[in-house]
């Protein structure tokens, strides 16, 4: 396999955008990326979007964005995992470059949540549709059913899992992208509006649209540019059950630490080589699960680990420098796309005022539905 | 919910049928043409038990349209006396009366309605025994 590097990062601000269509937000993003890097052309494209079909009743964006982006004919296509399209259509972009298909690649992530979709709907249909929504369940319910889970076995405390939110969201303000650009106090996520028991929706991340887009490049491609180079050097996968309760254990994402366990042996390092990290913090609950299994901490200890502020930006290991999916806000199709934009920035300085000191080694992790498909890459600076 | 879809799962919905592989015992639910546990094609057809436990439980206040009438409403993860986990409201009963490992008995109730002249879905519940 060919080394893989990554040359340009762009993305749209997240939020509700409403004077702005799917099309448009998607080569808002793209432009940025391709401006960044400075490319004349690109070869193929990758366009990760969990369901345009439901939200705005488009299919087929694919062939939709090369058209607006005014790259067609080259080859271009969707990629579909739920939440984690953005990471798998960037793991797509990374294997075609790294197999000698293509010299420059460009990997989007896009979605409009906001154009009158019924959003809790069309979020469900990523769990089992006939064993788990049939029953009314939500995703704000599955991630509710983890969190009590996680409570009672390892004494997991609202307060801390509030402190997940808290301090995302004062990452997030400082992140001018960001849907949500202000703080938050553990009294203020703890007495919000119940979504599903015990999570607020302080606890969730919002709906939003947004676009975010990188360009992939060979060495020999990315040759002569002016940019701090940025190499991709692991890339796992992994799935589990669809049904949340089909699980031995509710309280373990176990395609979390598989695909962690796989970009780490690619990568060849260990979780504590790692020095910051942008993961799927959906819900509260989930950024706990995720740095316990993507072996960050022991099992069990994420909530204390968090509530002590070994997570915040001047901590042991910065988790969601950018505001996580709770604050800088969560296009479902554009958040993996849009967690490579956030390291690769970490690792060039770019960062401005939420810059980390001197990163070597970023990952960013993505995950869909309520942890059945999981997608982690491992970023270090050249 | 189109008819073909709904009646297709009308005997794990209705009757709680499931497969139990003949190789290795486990019991799946819905039936699979492959078992989870040991890869084995070849089941016999059972049932889950009427009784189980709660495994974990929230409460939805924020429902998909088809349940928007229904909020608040208890969701709950039983597992089965014969060791199957499924997801389930919990109904007659409040919120705070749940717990975990709480004693729960299968029931058959209505879920939802397509209006008034489409299906009405029925299936299985749980409530505190
Ligand atoms: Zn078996």
């Amino acid at each position: 396999m060919r080394d893989v590097y990554i040359i340009g990062v762009g993305m749209t601000k997240f939020g509700e955008l409403w004077s702005k269509s799917l099309r448009d937000i998607f080569v808002e993003a793209a432009l940025a990326a391709i401006d960044d890097a400075g490319v004349e052309h690109i070869d193929s494209m990758y366009v990760g979007s969990m369901t345009p079909g439901l939200f705005v009743g488009q299919e087929h964006i694919g062939a939709l964005m090369a058209d607006y982006l005014g790259v067609a004919p080259i080859p271009a296509v969707r990629v579909e995992s739920a939440c984690c399209s953005g990471g798998m259509a960037l793991r797509l972009g990374f294997f075609e470059v790294a197999a000698g298909n293509s010299e420059i690649v460009l990997v989007g992530g896009v979605e409009k949540m906001n154009d009158g979709a019924d959003v809790t709907y069309a979020l469900a249909t990523a769990a089992d549709q006939e064993y788990e929504v049939y029953q009314g369940v939500t995703f704000p319910g599955l991630y509710a059913l983890i969190a009590r889970a996680h409570m009672v076995h390892y004494g997991t405390t609202r307060k801390q899992l509030a402190a997940v939110s808290v301090k995302n969201h004062r990452n997030g303000a400082l992140n001018p992208n960001a849907q949500f650009p202000k703080e938050v106090t553990i009294d203020q996520v703890i007495n919000a509006t119940l979504v599903a028991d015990p999570l607020t929706v302080l606890d969730s991340s919002p709906v939003s649209d947004g676009a975010a887009c990188v360009i992939l490049a060979s060495a020999d491609a990315a040759k002569g540019l002016q940019k701090p180079l940025v190499k991709i050097i692991g890339s796992g996968a992994a799935t589990d059950t669809i049904a949340l309760h089909a699980r031995e254990d509710i309280t373990t994402l176990k395609a979390v630490k598989v695909s962690g366990e796989r970009a780490y042996k690619m990568a060849g390092i260990k979780p504590s080589d790692v020095g910051f990290a942008e993961v799927h913090d959906c819900f509260s609950i989930a950024e706990i699960c995720i740095i316990e299994d993507l072996g960050f901490v022991e099992k069990g200890q994420g909530g204390p680990f968090t509530e002590q502020g070994h997570t915040a930006l001047d901590g042991k290991i910065p988790i969601n420098t950018s505001g996580g999916l709770k604050s800088k806000g969560h296009p479902v199709g554009a958040t993996g796309v849009a967690q490579a934009v956030e390291v690769v920035e970490q690792l060039r300085g770019e960062a401005g005022k939420r810059q980390i000191k001197g990163p070597k080694i970023g990952l960013a992790q993505n995950m869909g539905g309520s942890g059945a498909s999981s997608v982690v890459h491992i970023f270090k600076a050249e | 919910m189109p008819s073909p879809r709904y009646r297709r799962e009308m005997p794990q919905r209705y009757r709680l049928e499931a497969g139990k592989c003949k190789k290795c015992g486990k019991i799946s639910f819905p039936p699979r043409l492959i078992c989870p546990a040991c890869g084995s094609k070849d089941f016999e057809k059972t049932k889950l038990t009427d009784y189980g436990k709660i495994v974990s439980y929230t409460t939805i206040r924020v429902a998909p349209s088809d349940f928007a009438t229904q909020v608040p409403y208890n969701i709950a993860i039983v597992e089965s006396d014969n060791g199957v986990r499924v997801t389930t409201q919990v109904v007659d009963c409040k919120p705070e009366d749940l717990e975990i490992g709480k004693r729960v008995k299968f029931v058959f109730r209505k879920l939802s309605a397509e209006g008034h002249t489409g299906i009405i879905c029925y299936g299985y519940k749980a409530v505190p025994v």
